[in-house]
């Protein structure tokens, strides 16, 4: 019979886990029992670290924050994820985007990445519109975090662009002729595009320097009309440009929420 | 049950619909002093509490139900690209109900002198491991789980191929930005599409610049701050989503109006009479030819253009808006009046176009300048 004392119990095993050389080298501070390594959790961690350690108890209630924000982020990161996926089936031509988004759905097993993504899309629209009129209805865009809530207007811009510019990579007639009503309204632009105001104005003579083959509608779409150029221009946007930028905004919005004195709340 | 829907059919179109939100919306919402108290007076700030919420909701619900039972009804909600704007919908009202509940009762407790309760809960402190990660932690895993769900009893739309040469009546651009496209039903895409746009996200990023009220920052509030969050609400309720739900539930073909239980009728013809300015100057009042000077032609226009951007602002400055003007000084001031000028410039030019059939007030199209 087994010594009473060297037998261990299962979570006595854990407990020896989670403080042998190999756990301890990833998370520094343990399993987080004490109020100390609790803070030290958040302090260590890469990721926690966008919180700060303590904050007021108002702030953390679903109540006042709607936890809006962070649901944008993250579904922001799911969309990053799926679309990722989505890359690897989907190729920018006229000749095979369609095709390929049909594959999607009937040759990919468990296909419904797209669905994710495309519903994710939209649910990102609205998280981030609920989350601007939270900001308003608390008044948190007043001093100290003004530059924040403008910060904040960029990143719905963008949040409404990518979404713009993945509507049209499906390719089907949906995709086409709501990008082609967009865009249209670019063709309008005063002095840049050839059907707004102030255009003709730009000639020199006889030579107009805005026509429809130089004007912002061209620059947008990469030709006179939604075509093959347009659809390549609008995946890339999509894919890295757009996301790239919308990155870096969002990295200065959580940087200055801490840099504001963190989540606003009553003086 | 045939003549409910055919008068829900008539009064939602633009024309009635508009005009009845405009109508109750700041005594709902009231900017000033004296409309708040109207609002007090008609108890209609018991909307904002838990009975209120129930009638909200109910009555929405109900709404939605009795709509879903129609064919044309359900045709439109239950396109898989409209199913979101449904939910935005009921997720507005819910947090515009949550948000205006926490304010009232702020607004109750500051009246007693007390503190707004986000102030209690601030006086303790908490750890963010474990008291906020697991918050994060169910939200996310709620959220992931809706999508999925949405994502499995839902499947993304997908059309025919692209064919440029047929396009769809009635082409809609994504439902964002439809308030953009119903606002083309009033301005040239110069202005609907590019001027709108442009200042409606300038105007955003300057409203933290232009509201120097210092209360209700950080709590949720309404006396305190009533003139901004009525603005706000006007421009996101009305001008926003509402817009919306009309250019995606009852825009059809030809971008004519269809009532919510009518059928999208390709062949309904509405009739175009509209005019503009300069013709209803000329040829109406004044019962002679338009004259070949442009300028001249169209002197009305920009005569009342100049009155409406140059001498209203100095006018306001001097008598309704005094003291707006002396809080702000002159520069934000005028940032601020052209601001809402123009917002206030797109209720203005539907209600030309259903008074007076106004087309367009200044109207040069040989260069494309429309107005
Ligand atoms: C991609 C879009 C966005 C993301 C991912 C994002 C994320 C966040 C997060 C995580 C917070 C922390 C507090 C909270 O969850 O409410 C926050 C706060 C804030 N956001 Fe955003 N946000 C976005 C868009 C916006 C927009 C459109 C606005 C306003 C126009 C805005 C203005 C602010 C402001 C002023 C704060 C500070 C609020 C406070 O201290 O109470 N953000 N944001």
């Amino acid at each position: 019979m087994a010594d009473e004392k060297s037998k261990k119990s299962l979570k006595e095993h854990f407990q020896d886990f989670t403080e042998s050389q190999f756990v301890k080298s990833i998370f520094r501070s343990g399993v987080p029992k004490t109020r100390r390594q609790r803070m030290m959790v958040v302090l260590n961690s890469v990721f926690l670290h966008l919180h700060p350690a303590r904050l007021p108890k108002h702030a953390v209630k679903v109540k006042y924050t709607w936890c809006m924000g962070g649901l944008s982020f993250f579904v922001f990161l799911v969309l990053t994820v799926t679309g990722i996926l989505l890359m690897f089936y989907y190729r920018p031509t006229v000749e095979y985007a369609y095709g390929d988004i049909i594959d999607l759905k009937e040759q990919v097993p468990l296909g419904i990445m797209r669905e994710i993504h495309r519903w994710g899309a939209h649910l990102m629209v609205i998280t981030v519109w609920l989350h601007m009129f939270r900001v308003f209805m608390t008044g948190s865009y007043k001093p100290p975090r003004e530059f924040n809530w403008t910060v904040g207007v960029v990143l719905l811009v963008l949040t409404m662009l990518l979404s713009f510019t993945g509507y049209l990579l499906p390719w089907d007639q949906l995709a086409i002729w709501a990008i082609t009503v967009g865009s249209n309204m670019a063709g309008a632009t005063p002095f840049l595009g050839t059907n707004g105001p102030g255009a003709a104005l730009l000639a020199i003579g006889d030579v107009n320097f805005v026509h429809s083959a130089s004007d912002a509608r061209f620059a947008l779409l990469g030709g006179r009309f939604v075509g093959e150029a347009t659809l390549l221009r609008f995946y890339v946007l999509h894919c890295i440009g757009l996301p790239f930028i919308i990155m870096i905004f969002m990295i200065v919005h959580f940087w200055r929420v801490r840099k504001d004195g963190g989540i606003s709340g009553p003086t | 049950m045939q003549t409910l829907k055919h008068f829900i059919n008539v009064v939602s179109s633009p024309k009635i619909m508009f005009t009845a939100i405009i109508a109750v919306f700041f005594i709902i919402f009231p900017p000033s002093e004296g409309l708040w108290k109207v609002n007090k007076w008609l108890k209609i700030d018991r909307l904002w509490t838990k009975r209120g919420g129930i009638l909200i909701f109910s009555s929405l619900l109900i709404f939605f139900l009795f709509g879903v039972s129609d064919h044309n009804f359900q045709k439109i909600v239950g396109k898989p690209d409209n199913v979101p704007i449904v939910g935005l919908l009921f997720l507005t009202v819910f947090f515009l109900w949550f948000s205006l509940k926490q304010a009232r009762q702020n607004d109750l407790r500051i009246a007693q002198g007390l503190k707004p309760h986000e102030a209690d809960d601030a006086k303790e402190k908490v750890l963010v491991w474990p008291d906020l990660v697991y918050i994060e932690f169910i939200c996310l895993i709620f959220c992931a789980a809706l999508l999925i769900a949405w994502s499995i009893f839902l499947k993304a739309p997908i059309e025919e191929p692209a064919n440029p040469t047929v396009s769809p009546n009635p082409s809609k651009a994504p439902w964002y930005f439809l308030g953009l496209q119903e606002m083309l039903v009033y301005f040239d895409p110069w202005i609907a599409g590019v001027l709108f746009p442009t200042v409606i996200i300038v105007g955003m990023m300057c409203i933290p610049y232009l509201d120097d009220n210092k209360n209700g920052n950080g709590y949720f509030s309404f006396y305190e701050r009533k003139t901004a969050i009525s603005i706000f609400l006007f421009f996101w309720l009305v001008l926003w989503v509402f817009l919306i739900v009309t250019g995606t539930f009852l825009r059809g073909p030809n971008w004519n109006f269809f009532g919510p239980f009518e059928y999208w009728d390709p062949h309904k013809l509405e009739a175009l009479t509209n005019v503009n300015l300069s013709e209803l100057v000329y040829m109406i009042f004044l019962k002679r030819s338009l004259p070949h000077n442009i300028f001249l032609r169209e002197l009305w226009g920009f005569l009342s253009l100049f009155c409406y951007f140059g001498l209203l602002p100095l006018i306001l400055a001097k008598t309704a808006l005094k003291g707006v003007y002396q809080k702000l000084g002159n520069l934000r001031y005028s940032i601020f009046i052209i601001l809402l000028l123009m917002s206030v410039g797109l209720p203005l030019k539907m209600f030309l176009r259903w008074t007076f059939n106004i087309k367009y007030i200044v109207a040069i199209p040989e260069f494309f300048f429309n107005i």
